[in-house]
């Protein structure tokens, strides 16, 4: 009821985070066990329903609960590889799914024995991304009205996804598909649940500037969805997909960064031990972004220290673009500071990574793999127009797509 | 970690000066005054400094201040910044009245003066040009060109081969020059062997002088943050009410676009000049390496924004009446101000181990 609640809430947290340890010792206990424990414990996401992870505790006292697991050397569910499961699909899933389908999805979500991979982006709708074209439409599940009500009424998915990670490994997707055309585009797209292992999906590996195949081209065949699968009402897909890109974005910025935590730490070593391989050009734009690096980190700190006040500002729409921008400009002056090394790359050979480490590798492999970052996740160029827009109030751009109906727009 | 948010009582701050300036020192009332012998608002100093307290800020409570900090003088130079006041409040309440702490514990005239200038009844001001950095020897000439604000001094600092003096303006030749800056005058300043009151030996001196011209460099990047935020807002003000070929010109994307990159960099000269600030006012041992960041950070971006702000004015940007030329002189001379960027990083260079190339012999025959 009032504020006084709190500290109680964070030693029942402490205390309900210790029963777990203690009945399902770490040392001794399944990863997969202890990881289902926590879930069934509340201690998964504290903030969410109790039942489905969570014990409708306030957000940030999952520190607490991390915290105290951390220091138990207690495993953990790989985030990273199951971060859109985690970051973007139950978001999703909690605002928009039935009763059956929380309790369906969200625990093998959450421990990881489920990966999800998402759906969104086609090869004609990227940063337009609500033009995609990929059509559901009503199954016909046979000859009478019953056996269709006894069919749910389901779907039939049919066009093409790209930029897909995990879709070689994900057993669920969410999805989004056109299933009115006769309306202006944003209004006639629904959200669905797609289950990866339906005989219509096939995913094909994409190989990239890089040489390594991290994303996937999806070919979705004739799949079947059952209605019971649909997050929201039918032409409301848009609304629900903002909570997912919403999330999206959100995941950027917790973490706290040392000085020279991120790339610039790698120029700035190799310029330390490589004498040899100085110049005043290099000196002088090392020093630029070792300035801008530093100034990136401060202001994510600065952001961090607005989220924990409850001031939450407009600074996280800052990041990414700062992100991308240096990334670019470090990676490019790292390959030009290792000279006849810098023209070397590590191995072409087709990979399939499981995670992405931005940092890791060569060089080479760094400065073409930052080039993504200015694409992925909503271009530099959209990311500017929603600052004008939404942070400086700038009047958008005009729009010759508003109440055209999808299938009379130009493709 | 340093804290770099502003605290309630840094939010009253600002809005109280914010108000005083709007209401005394607009940038009509700037405007006004810049061509005559002194652009300084009257009987602004006296409200600001003095009514306020804004000149005691960084001097503690038994020695005749407001015994605030960095953090607090911070938010009042980014007003100070946002309005392009003439003020001398960067020279005498930030580098003079540092350049005297630093030398208050031994200095009995030294704590003396500081009072008189937290009270804001005597304005000081060292007599070193304004790009004098804080990484390099004071000049011991007797005459001394560029020195900021030395035309509304009472008493100037003076660096003399053996120490630091505090010279009544009255018995010094101060000759204005014509800056580049109308809101900062610049005067050559000439004093004569032996005159005024010996505060401390060359040692000590030019320690207090370094720790000024550090404080004045830290703090500058906020009243560069200010400059940029109003650089910022008046051109978003105005490309929403301009109309060209039937639109708003804020509507153009390649504006647009423009305008989103300066907010970037805004938020980035945000958080570099709170940690400056912060770093000043807790004593921190990083202090030299942040604000050698904020001001090769904050000076670039604060250029940036004065340079979009008339561009994107389109032609009445280029007119004396409206207020954008006085923040762009103002930003380009801070650019020069108190160590310019590349002074900053080299320091930098140094302090965080990126040393220069050596010298290799190019075309040797």
């Amino acid at each position: 009821m009032t504020d006084t609640h709190r500290p109680t809430d964070a030693e029942r947290l402490r205390a309900l985070t210790r029963k777990l340890l203690t009945d399902h010792p770490p040392a001794t206990t399944d990863r997969t066990d202890f990881l289902r424990a926590r879930f069934d414990a509340g201690l998964a996401w504290v903030h969410y329903p109790v039942g489905l992870g969570g014990l409708a505790a306030p957000r940030a006292l999952q520190a607490v609960v991390d915290t105290e697991l951390a220091a138990a050397g207690a495993p953990d569910n790989d985030p990273r590889r199951i971060g859109i499961g985690l970051g973007m699909a139950a978001p999703t899933l909690l605002a928009y799914g039935s009763d059956e389908v929380k309790r369906r999805f969200l625990r093998p979500l959450w421990v990881g024995e489920e990966v999800w991979c998402q759906l969104f982006s086609e090869p004609g709708a990227g940063s337009d991304l609500a033009a995609l074209g990929t059509r559901a439409v009503r199954a016909r599940g046979g000859t009478s009205r019953s056996s269709e009500a006894e069919s749910g009424g389901g779907w039939v998915v049919d066009g093409q996804k790209v930029w897909t990670s995990s879709a070689h490994v994900a057993r669920w997707a969410i999805l989004i598909a056109r299933t009115d055309p006769d309306v202006p585009k944003h209004r006639g797209i629904t959200y669905f649940v797609c289950d990866m292992t339906d005989p219509g999906v096939e995913v094909r590996p994409l190989r990239q500037i890089t040489g390594e195949a991290e994303f996937n081209e999806v070919f979705l065949t004739g799949v079947r969805i059952p209605d019971a699968h649909r997050l929201g009402e039918v032409g409301d897909g848009w609304r629900v997909a903002q909570t997912t890109l919403m999330n999206e974005r959100v995941s950027i910025g917790g973490a706290r960064i040392p000085r020279e935590g991120g790339m610039i730490g790698k120029a700035a070593a190799t310029w330390r031990e490589r004498p040899e391989l100085r110049t005043h050009d290099l000196h002088r734009r090392l020093l630029d972004l070792w300035v801008d690096a530093e100034v990136a980190r401060l202001t994510g700190e600065r952001l961090r220290q607005q989220l924990v006040a409850g001031q939450p500002g407009p600074e996280g729409s800052a990041m990414k673009l700062g992100f991308a921008r240096l990334n670019q400009a470090i990676s490019g002056l790292e390959v030009e500071l290792l000279g006849e090394e810098g023209l070397l790359y590590g191995e072409w050979e087709m990979r399939r990574p499981d995670l992405v480490d931005f940092t890791g590798r060569d060089a080479g492999y760094r400065y073409l793999r930052s080039k993504g970052n200015s694409i992925e996740g909503g271009t530099t160029e959209v990311l500017l127009n929603i600052v004008a827009e939404r942070v400086l109030g700038l009047p958008s751009e005009p729009r010759n797509d508003k109440d055209v109906a999808w299938k009379d727009l130009s493709r | 970690m340093s804290d770099l948010l502003y605290s309630e009582t840094e939010d009253d701050l600002r809005a109280a000066v914010r108000a005083l300036l709007a209401d005394r020192a607009g940038h009509q009332a700037v405007l006004a005054r810049i061509e005559t012998d002194s652009p300084y608002v009257p009987g602004l100093w006296k409200a600001l400094a003095g009514d306020m307290g804004a000149a005691g800020l960084l001097v503690p409570e038994k020695l005749g201040g407001q015994g605030a900090s960095h953090r607090e003088a911070a938010v009042v130079l980014e007003e100070l910044g946002r309005a392009v006041t003439p003020a001398p409040y960067l020279t005498s309440a930030v580098v003079a009245t540092e350049t005297l702490l630093a030398l208050a514990g031994e200095s009995v005239p030294a704590a003396e003066l500081l009072a008189e200038l937290a009270s804001g009844r005597t304005v000081a001001v060292l007599a070193v040009p304004l790009p004098a950095s804080p990484y390099a020897e004071p000049s011991t000439a007797p005459s001394v060109t560029g020195v900021a604000d030395a035309g509304a001094a009472d008493l100037l600092l003076v660096s003399r081969a053996d120490g630091l003096y505090a010279v009544p303006a009255a018995e010094a030749t101060v000759e204005p020059q014509t800056p580049l800056d109308l809101t900062r005058p610049l005067a050559k300043v000439t004093t004569e062997a032996g005159s005024g009151t010996r505060l401390a030996g060359p040692d000590e001196a030019a320690a207090a002088i370094r720790s000024g011209l550090l404080a004045g460099a830290g703090l500058l990047a906020s009243e560069q943050l200010g400059l940029a935020e109003w650089c910022l807002e008046e051109t978003v003000r105005h490309t929403r009410e301009r109309h060209q070929f039937n639109r708003p010109v804020g509507s153009f994307q390649a504006l647009k676009h423009r305008m989103a990159q300066l907010w970037l960099d805004v938020v980035g000269a945000r958080a570099a000049a709170r940690a400056a600030a912060d770093a000043l006012a807790t004593g921190s041992p990083d202090a030299p390496l942040t604000v050698a960041v904020a001001q090769a950070y904050c000076s670039k971006v604060a250029v940036r924004a004065a340079e979009e702000c008339v561009q994107l004015h389109g032609g009445i940007g280029m007119t004396w009446e409206h207020p954008a030329h006085l923040a762009l002189k103002r930003a380009k001379s801070d650019q020069l101000a108190l160590g310019s960027a590349g002074r900053h990083q080299d320091a930098i260079a140094a302090l965080v181990d990126l040393p220069a190339p050596t010298a290799e012999v190019i075309g040797a025959r």
